[in-house]
């Protein structure tokens, strides 16, 4: 049996029957990294040590009864924005580049309570701004279905390590696609839930009214477990939704029978890769073959959800980052003339170019004389763009399409241009700013193999309808395959051993 | 490009943002800036008037609650993590001459 191609719930049952130890599970994924992780560089951070003592000690727990999780000894990763206690947590940046938290995020605690062992941090984007996994500080992390090419951002670490079997699942973090984008480039499913359905507490916040924690997973069973597992009411994060209808692998049923599913005719305009419009109509097909009524209708705005994002994105980080101040944590230059100068050298030498940006362009929409015309007039955008979600949600339970307009592009292609870059977040940022739920799932391949993203994107609180498409969608669509379904499919680039 | 970012600007934002950015840095955000404001400026498109600036997609409330201590004594781990530290105190260069 190979362990590797098993999925996190699958992996689960075998363990729980008693036919892999969580120390097979657990070698299986080391030994993956052994043979990968030099190319791909899915982690910032593997404690193999305290890695195996875990797994002794939950093996351990499964053996007495006590632990009895829907996730018991399966080893996952989690994105390196996510504070887990006595395990370093950098963000991918040099600021914390020694910060070890005192405390565990609340996603990753109740995925422990599950029983998941936590395998390793994952790379991602600085900060989690960015769209390739190239922002990081401590190196790119390579798309396992073409290692020249990006995984996407900024959970480019965890969707690349589910893809190249590096874990068995994954948690990323989005909040302007940072899951569905890179699920959609390394062909595996993500999912971002309602605003408020899981924790941000222990999550090192970038956009705070648009971040969320999700599963990335190989299949949309896992993202339905995971997604079931991290979700709860938290009194530690002021914006946590208290809710009873979490049961989310309940939902896992096929049926589509008369949901009335929309295409946003302008999502198809121009700059979209014609593979992947053709692979997401054909996803369409496929819906209303299983009885979905599917048809297209103008969303309206969807120009403009880009622009108002990102004044609101760099507004809230500008002011989320001035805690990085070499006083409490993190880096601290070595020489200053006195506090401010220390505050500034500190983050000039500690951020990169991209979070700088960011900074900078967040405190200039905030400062007096530009607050109205630039932040507030944002907010305002958001206001018509909720609308205009909610309007067509009073047609449609489900709204589809594709997760972003290209397959992943060649590393080194997007950072030049930060403009042309944010505009690759075209379809999925609008979800963020109106805080619903979206999955990304494979659903078919462009001309170069590279696997194309369909997006399902659901009302508030309606991850079940979104669960429930993507499951059938899935289930007719059949085995998706991975980077190494097929012998000689898995492309190294010259020079470069595995 | 239709804005053009001044160096007092520049100067002005750096202070705000607390960065010292060198005359590269400076370039390249003057760049930046003024065409990342160009393509914001696309928002003026859109009539907004009338329109409540939404900062949160579900109306939230302030949560309250009693201010006693829930969690342990964690000087030492926090300290553990401070790049400057004395006398189980937080160690910061002098601020007042």
């Amino acid at each position: 049996m190979d362990l590797r191609k098993l999925t996190a719930a699958g992996l689960a049952a075998k363990i729980k029957a008693k036919e892999v130890s969580v120390m097979q599970a657990v070698q299986t994924v080391f030994d993956v990294m052994e043979e990968w992780e030099g190319l791909y560089h899915c982690y910032v951070t593997v404690d193999r040590e305290a890695v195996l003592r875990k797994a002794e000690e939950i093996q351990r727990c499964i053996g007495s009864g006590e632990l009895t999780g829907p996730l018991a000894g399966v080893p996952v990763a989690v994105k390196d924005n996510l504070c887990t206690k006595g395990l370093l947590t950098t963000c991918s940046s040099k600021i914390l580049g020694n910060f070890i938290p005192t405390y565990t995020a609340e996603a990753v605690r109740n995925l422990e309570k599950a029983g998941a062992l936590v395998i390793g941090k994952t790379n991602m984007d600085e900060f989690a701004m960015g769209s390739t996994t190239e922002t990081s500080a401590y190196g790119v992390t390579r798309n396992p279905w073409d290692a020249d090419r990006v995984p996407g951002g900024s959970s480019g670490g965890s969707a690349a390590a589910v893809a190249a079997e590096e874990c068995f699942a994954a948690l990323g973090s989005d909040t302007g696609g940072s899951i569905r984008q890179p699920a959609s480039f390394c062909g595996v499913v993500g999912m971002k839930p309602t605003y408020g359905t899981v924790s941000r507490y222990g999550l090192i916040a970038y956009g705070s009214s648009l971040d969320q924690i999700g599963p990335i997973a190989k299949d949309v069973t896992d993202c339905a477990v995971l997604l079931e597992a991290i979700a709860s009411h938290d009194e530690k994060d002021s914006t946590s939704v208290p809710r009873k209808d979490t049961d989310f692998t309940s939902a896992l049923t096929e049926d589509v029978q008369g949901m009335r599913i929309g295409i946003p005719r302008d999502y198809f305009g121009s700059g979209l890769d014609a593979d992947v419009a053709e692979a997401v109509r054909g996803a369409a097909g496929v819906l209303a073959e299983k009885g979905a009524v599917v048809e297209e209708f103008d969303l309206s705005l969807v120009e403009y959800a880009v622009p108002a994002y990102y004044t609101i994105a760099a507004a809230e980080a500008s002011s989320n980052l001035e805690r990085f101040d070499g006083i409490k944590y993190g880096y601290r230059t070595g020489e200053y003339a006195g506090l401010h100068h220390m505050y500034k050298k500190s983050r000039s030498e500690g951020f990169g170019a991209e979070v700088k940006r960011r900074i900078m362009l967040g405190s200039f929409v905030l400062s007096s004389g530009y607050y109205d015309a630039y932040y507030l007039k944002a907010l305002k955008v958001k206001a018509l763009i909720k609308k205009a979600f909610d309007r067509a949600f009073s047609n449609y339970d489900l709204i589809l399409g594709p997760v972003a307009p290209t397959t992943a592009p060649k590393l080194g292609e997007s950072l030049t241009d930060p403009v042309k870059m944010y505009l690759g977040d075209i379809y999925t940022i609008a979800v963020n700013l109106a805080g619903l739920p979206a999955v990304s799932l494979p659903c078919g391949k462009d001309a170069a193999g590279l696997p194309v993203g369909l997006q399902l994107i659901g009302d508030c609180f309606q991850e079940k309808t979104v669960i429930r498409a993507a499951y059938t969608y899935e289930k007719a669509r059949g085995e998706f395959g991975t980077p190494f379904a097929e012998s000689g499919s898995v492309t190294v680039p010259e020079g470069k051993e595995g | 490009m239709a804005n053009i970012i001044s160096d007092e600007t520049i100067e002005y934002v750096g202070i705000l943002a607390k960065l010292e950015l060198s005359e590269e840095e400076k370039e390249a955000a003057k760049k930046d800036m003024g065409r990342m404001l160009d393509y914001i400026d696309k928002l003026g498109e859109l009539d907004t008037e009338g329109v409540e600036p939404m900062s949160h997609v579900f109306a939230v409330q302030n949560v309250f609650r009693e201010d006693v201590v829930t969690n342990g004594d964690m000087r030492e781990e926090m300290l553990q993590n401070a790049p400057g530290e004395k006398d189980g105190m937080f160690m910061v260069p002098r601020t007042f001459e």
